[in-house]
């Protein structure tokens, strides 16, 4: 339990670092890097509390993330703007207008009663039947924001939304799903489910309703996506569905596989990383495509990068980067072997 | 009467691609235990060939050969690429390398070929219709129709009569006691992984042959009918993987004819619901298949 503490204090402190530093450089365009970066960690963690504790890999995070950035679309977008932003939008909601906090937890609430009515039955299936209704799950998500029309402006680009996600603002929001992520870890669900995902069986034998447990975490991970999605639509503040389908899925699962999805260092340091290495290959591809040779030709360069780096992550070191114990529980062993050495 | 024609054969010929998708994916995940994601990308796999191929002048039955046999080629491939080096390790393992990898063909097509739909060459049979009973029916659904039939008559052929099927299923089952027995396992994996190509390649063709373009994501919607129909039939019976494809077709079509036009849109998130809905009843699918299954 003491070294949650530690580790709480020490990745709450690397995102403070970050903020800090970004602030005292003063460029804009690290800026926007970094506020991005601390969205990305707010998506993995939270996918990290699904994945990383009940051992199952699930698709369809993405999907409530972009559940969570409509509903906040809907609720913040200006009354007199709703017009030409929503044309379907359903009378009585036109003149709806919250702050933008409030309407962040809205999203975080609708995209978790979403997941708790969908995943009910989709939890009691296992390993690869799971991950497959996951993936199907995305494709309904998708599905749903692609054609209704009246919420999400169908396949169209959404616009109005005010911005009000600043660098502190994400960075708060990102300390405190760390902090969730980890206490949900320490907890009775969250250990049975980790005794689930060692031994299913075993656990079953020992009294866990394992789908009840699984249908907690996937409840919370979706709450926190709702979360984040809010936050990165008042960020970016105009989106299409189809910023909420694969290839942000690939990305998200890309950090957590790469950082180590059974902990929730693994998540933070993975998102920093592919979120550095991203921007960097981004930037390859633009001075290529600037170039003669590229002409404006060169895309996909850094998935197919990224994929590889997953690929050859999951050959040499399947955990990723921090498998087994977060960076307090690390540190205090260290310290404890030292004390025993000398 | 007409009608009736008309639904029975969109039903089959339909169904017949949707069974000959998910027997693909389930020959892979019966032996392994692995969900191949990267099996929409040979459908694509076959569609640039063809591409590639259209301005060779060879004649289309060569072409469409060459396409099967590259979806083949890369169906072994990704054996080696993506599944080989982590066989051992956890069921998650083995699900993120096939993402990657399939993720990693699709941009390879984007950045190598180009993200804009590319033309398929199609002999002119493929879009001709004839008239059966009163209904007018495009002559593809009849070949999908007989394709499906040869195909699944030769694979229930393959997997019951020959030794390498036999094999196969052996392993399906008990891969331990299998390789203990004497069957080479590489060999067998390396083999349910073409199988799996061919039938993708097959399937590319007749799919593509719907659309006539192939796009490097191509490969999504074949991949997700495989699937639910697997799961949906159980997924680890290749019976249960054909009679889950001709139901998804049944609930497809049905839909298709009765959804008002202004819901129709929404088919897929009815399809899955009642996917969702089948997996509440039956969690293991209809089809219960060999109850064990390891991958070393």
């Amino acid at each position: 339990m003491k070294h949650s503490y530690i580790t709480a204090a020490l990745l709450i402190g690397l995102i403070a670092a970050l903020v800090v530093g970004t602030e005292l450089l003063g460029i804009r365009l690290y800026d926007r890097i970094v506020t991005n970066l601390l969205i990305s960690l707010v998506l993995v963690i939270g996918l990290q509390t699904f994945m990383g504790n009940s051992g199952l890999l699930s698709f369809a995070h993405i999907g409530f993330m972009g559940f969570g950035a409509y509903t906040s679309a809907v609720l913040t977008i200006p009354a007199q703007m709703k017009g030409m932003a929503l044309p379907d939008l359903y009378g009585f909601m036109t003149a709806v207008e919250v702050s933008p906090l409030l309407a962040m937890l809205v999203a975080g609430i609708v995209a978790a009663i979403v997941a708790a009515i969908v995943a009910y039955p989709l939890m009691r299936l296992s390993d690869a039947a799971a991950v497959i209704t996951s993936f199907a799950l995305l494709v309904v998500l998708y599905t749903v924001m692609n054609n209704w029309s009246a919420f999400t402006n169908g396949p169209r680009t959404l616009f109005g939304l005010p911005k009000t996600t600043t660098l502190p603002m994400a960075a708060i929001v990102a300390a405190l799903v760390v902090v969730v992520a980890l206490v949900f870890k320490e907890s009775r669900t969250g250990k049975l489910l980790r005794a689930s995902r060692e031994d299913e069986v075993a656990a079953a034998a020992l009294g866990a309703d394992i789908p009840k447990l699984r249908w907690k975490a996937f409840v919370l991970a979706a709450f926190i996506a709702g979360v984040g999605g809010a936050l990165w639509g008042h960020f970016i503040t105009s989106f299409a569905p189809k910023s909420f389908y694969l290839k942000e899925t690939f990305l998200v699962i890309t950090m957590l596989v790469i950082g180590g999805a059974n902990t929730v260092t693994g998540a933070v340091a993975g998102a920093i990383l592919v979120t550095f290495a991203y921007e960097g290959l981004r930037s390859l591809e633009g001075t290529l495509n600037a170039t003669a040779a590229g002409a404006g030709q060169v895309v996909g360069l850094t998935e197919i990068v990224l994929a590889i780096a997953m690929i050859a992550f999951m050959i040499l070191r399947p955990g990723g980067l921090f498998p087994t114990r977060e960076i307090g529980h690390i540190l205090a062993r260290m310290r404890r072997k030292k004390e025993t050495s000398a | 009467m007409a009608f009736t024609i008309q639904f029975i054969i969109d039903v089959l010929s339909l169904g017949g691609a949707y069974a000959l998708m998910a027997l693909g994916l389930v020959i892979i995940y019966g032996i392994l235990r692995l969900v191949n994601f990267a099996y929409g990308e040979l459908i694509m796999v076959a569609g640039y060939t063809m591409y590639l191929s259209s301005g060779s002048g060879l004649p289309w039955i060569v072409m469409a050969s060459l396409a099967v046999a590259m979806a083949v080629v890369f169906g072994i491939f990704t054996d080696y690429a993506a599944f080989r080096p982590v066989r051992a390790k956890s069921v998650t393992a083995v699900l993120i390398t096939s993402f990657a990898f399939s993720n990693l063909l699709q941009n390879a097509a984007l950045l190598f070929i180009s993200p804009r739909p590319r033309n398929v060459p199609l002999p002119p049979i493929f879009s001709q219709t004839v008239e059966i009973g009163g209904a007018i029916t495009p002559v593809r659904n009849l070949i999908t129709i007989a394709a499906s039939i040869v195909l699944l008559a030769a694979v229930a052929y393959l997997m019951r009569k020959t030794t390498l099927g036999i094999a196969m299923r052996a392993a399906a089952t008990n891969f331990t006691m299998a390789r203990m027995l004497g069957v080479p396992a590489n060999l067998i994996i390396s083999s349910a992984f073409a199988l799996s190509g061919f039938l993708a390649g097959v399937v590319g063709i007749l799919w593509i042959g719907r659309i006539g373009t192939v796009v490097p994501g191509v490969g999504l919607e074949p991949l997700l009918v495989a699937f639910i129909a697997t799961v949906i039939g159980g997924m680890r019976s290749l019976p249960g993987a054909v009679v889950g494809g001709f139901l998804l077709a049944l609930i497809d079509t049905t839909l298709n004819y009765t959804l008002p036009q202004d819901l129709l849109k929404f088919r897929d998130a009815f399809t899955f619901t009642l996917v969702i809905l089948i997996l509440l009843w039956r969690p293991a699918g209809l089809i219960k298949g060999p109850a064990s299954g390891q991958r070393t």
